[in-house]
């Protein structure tokens, strides 16, 4: 007895894709020009100033708001990506990194709340969260690219898709870390829910809730690079050029200016969230 | 205190459990108690049919162990946990079916609570904590942080105003809790056992502003404590909690002299009596007295008033040569304390028939 028994999911979500893909194209077609438009603008608003320029106005920004190392650092990193003859493609990098940061938490953060809330929000989105973080991104990129094509778009969502889950899963914890006295007080004080919420729970939760916010920074930085791959331009592309070309200076610049963005950010939001109470 | 009771509750009964729907009927149409209700529905009974007012100005402490749903009958006076069964009034006006409008309002202006944690915004200073109440009540800022000063200032933190919670003690973290409610200015204040994670020197502190500070600005306060001491020093009256139900209602002297069963005996047996019994409970009538003592004219001896500690006789008696203390009620003689009575008094006894020196 020789039976052999396998079963491809892909024989029921192929035709499903292209059964999207054919009905709905004028959606994602809408869909992409918004993204596009959308990158564009925040590349040219970028872009507005010269690359010393903005350093500048970064590292004051830096130093004002944080620190001088802050401001050192941000010297340092960025100037490194201009010196590497990176400086828009690091520009690129970084307003894919904004907005998908941004869409991710538009996502995250109210669903989190909601899991807070309710118990079996929690249960039902905890499955969904497990798969979105392990299924290798490469599996989602196929079926983004069918629909949206080569493109920054495709990257963009690919993107959302990995960092949402851990602001996502930080968002309730953050909130579920919050002793119920003060859920008490907010009641026994007569205020109203949202209230009790932005004025109590979210600035004690503030401190795991940036937590979240750099993991979901630093998780969509990495996937913005392997987007690369989709054509999403940036200095993932440049580290993509190096591999298909064999060319370790093209790569190891672009590989070492992402390192330089990545522990940008990740100070960046680490200073936020060690900044001292009592210090505006 | 007999005067109309500010809040009060009627038959309340909080019940816990899988069951509960079916235990609180039980309770309506049967009329069970609480042993059955447990017995029966295998339910948690929070609280079990509990009478308690308030009276305007009082201060009732709510004594008993953990588990004894004090911290549960609180949060039934405001509502933070609804009632299974019986009402609760607010001047006449029932809690349990208001509006959440109303219960908001009610919350914010008429019924202040001070939590056991302390539940002081960290990014916050302590004028801005202060202040929270009224920032929930929308009142603008320029008001609220005049009004939270002058409340700080009556807690005694007048010099802290831009301080960080975490820059003050423990102590002085309960005051600003303290001020928080006292900022909005509400008739009723909830107190779920404000100062029991304090040490014992700033305990007592705390609890003679607490009592000063309430009765100077006539507020009422329903307060829970699992410290006979601190119900003692703070309550005009005492509600003793077993259980779920109020074992005993009565003044600290009732309930040190006359403990209504064991439980409440053994609650009262280490307390001292110095402070805490008056002459009029530990002497003999001035009739009985010079009939069995007719050799003793007691206007030869030195006086009291009725409300006079024991503490105070003690130290008559031991400075003096008399054996006996003349009790007076508004300077006319009403009876006599003698050497064997207030020994008895200091034990919790009331005086025994005999009349010996």
């Amino acid at each position: 007895m020789n039976m052999s028994f396998s079963y491809s999911p892909g024989d029921v979500i192929a035709p499903a894709i292209d059964w999207l893909n054919t009905n709905f194209h004028p959606l994602f077609a809408a869909i992409s020009l918004i993204v596009e438009t959308i990158l564009d603008v925040l590349l040219s608003v970028l872009s507005v100033l010269p690359a010393w320029a903005l350093i500048a106005v970064i590292a004051l920004l830096g130093w004002k708001l944080a620190t001088w190392r802050i401001a050192l650092l941000v010297v340092g990193t960025l100037g490194f990506c201009w010196l590497m003859g990176l400086w828009e493609a690091t520009l690129q990098t970084i307003a894919l990194v904004l907005l998908a940061v941004f869409l991710s938490i538009t996502i995250a953060f109210p669903l989190g709340i909601w899991a807070a809330r309710n118990k079996r929000a929690e249960a039902a989105l905890r499955p969904v969260l497990d798969i979105m973080q392990t299924v290798p991104p490469w599996v989602y990129l196929v079926p983004a690219v069918i629909i949206f094509s080569l493109g920054r778009t495709p990257a963009l969502i690919a993107t959302v898709v990995y960092g949402t889950p851990p602001m996502l899963r930080l968002t309730t914890l953050a909130l579920n870390q919050v002793p119920k006295s003060f859920l008490e007080l907010g009641e026994a004080l007569g205020a109203p829910r949202l209230t009790t919420l932005f004025k109590i729970e979210l600035p004690i939760a503030k401190p795991t809730l940036l937590v979240g916010l750099n993991q979901c920074i630093l998780l969509s930085l990495a996937m913005v690079v392997l987007a690369g791959l989709v054509g999403a331009g940036g200095l993932g592309a440049e580290v993509t050029r190096g591999l298909t070309r064999m060319e370790l200076g093209v790569g190891l610049r672009a590989g070492l200016s992402i390192v330089a963005v990545a522990l940008l950010f990740d100070r960046l939001s680490q200073a936020a969230l060690n900044r001292p109470i009592g210090k505006r | 205190m007999e005067n109309e009771p500010l809040i009060e509750c009627k038959s309340v009964w909080k019940i816990f459990g899988d069951r509960s729907d079916a235990a609180i009927r039980a309770v309506k149409e049967r009329g069970i108690g609480k042993a059955e209700v447990m017995q029966e529905f295998n339910c948690v009974v929070g609280v079990a049919d509990v009478s308690l007012g308030l009276g305007k100005g009082e201060i009732l402490c709510v004594m008993g162990l953990s588990g004894s749903g004090k911290s549960t009958l609180i949060r039934l006076f405001n509502r933070l946990i609804e009632p299974s069964l019986g009402q609760m009034l607010l001047h006449g006006e029932d809690i349990g079916s208001m509006s959440l409008e109303r219960l908001r309002e009610v919350r914010a202006k008429k019924v202040g609570m001070v939590f056991q944690s302390v539940t002081l915004l960290p990014h916050r200073t302590v004028l801005e904590n202060a202040a929270f109440g009224l920032e929930v009540q929308k009142i603008d800022k320029a008001r609220r942080h005049e009004i939270a000063g002058a409340a700080l200032a009556k807690v005694g933190l007048g010099d802290w105003l831009n301080r960080y919670p975490h820059e003050l003690s423990g102590g002085m973290q309960q005051r600003v809790g303290l001020a928080r409610a006292l900022a909005s200015d509400p008739e009723i204040i909830l107190m779920d056992e404000p100062f029991s994670a304090l040490d014992p020197l700033i305990r007592r502190q705390l609890q003679n502003e607490f009592r000063q500070l309430s009765k100077e600005l006539g507020k009422s306060a329903l307060f829970i404590t699992h410290d006979l001491d601190e119900a003692i020093r703070l309550g005009d009256r005492i509600a003793v909690m077993k259980d779920g139900a109020v074992v005993q209602l009565g003044t600290a002297e009732d309930i040190v002299l006359r403990p209504k069963d064991a439980y409440v005996e053994d609650f009262v047996a280490g307390v001292s009596r110095l402070h805490l019994v008056k002459a009029h409970s530990v002497m003999h009538h001035v009739g009985d007295f010079q009939s069995r003592q007719p050799g003793v004219n007691p206007a030869t001896l030195p006086a009291v008033p009725v409300d006079a500690e024991l503490d105070t006789l003690i130290q008559l008696m031991t400075k003096g040569h008399q054996d006996s203390v003349a009790v007076t009620d508004a300077g006319k003689l009403v009876g006599v304390v003698t050497l064997r009575s207030l020994l008895q008094g200091v034990r919790g006894r009331e005086p025994t028939e005999e009349i010996a020196l």
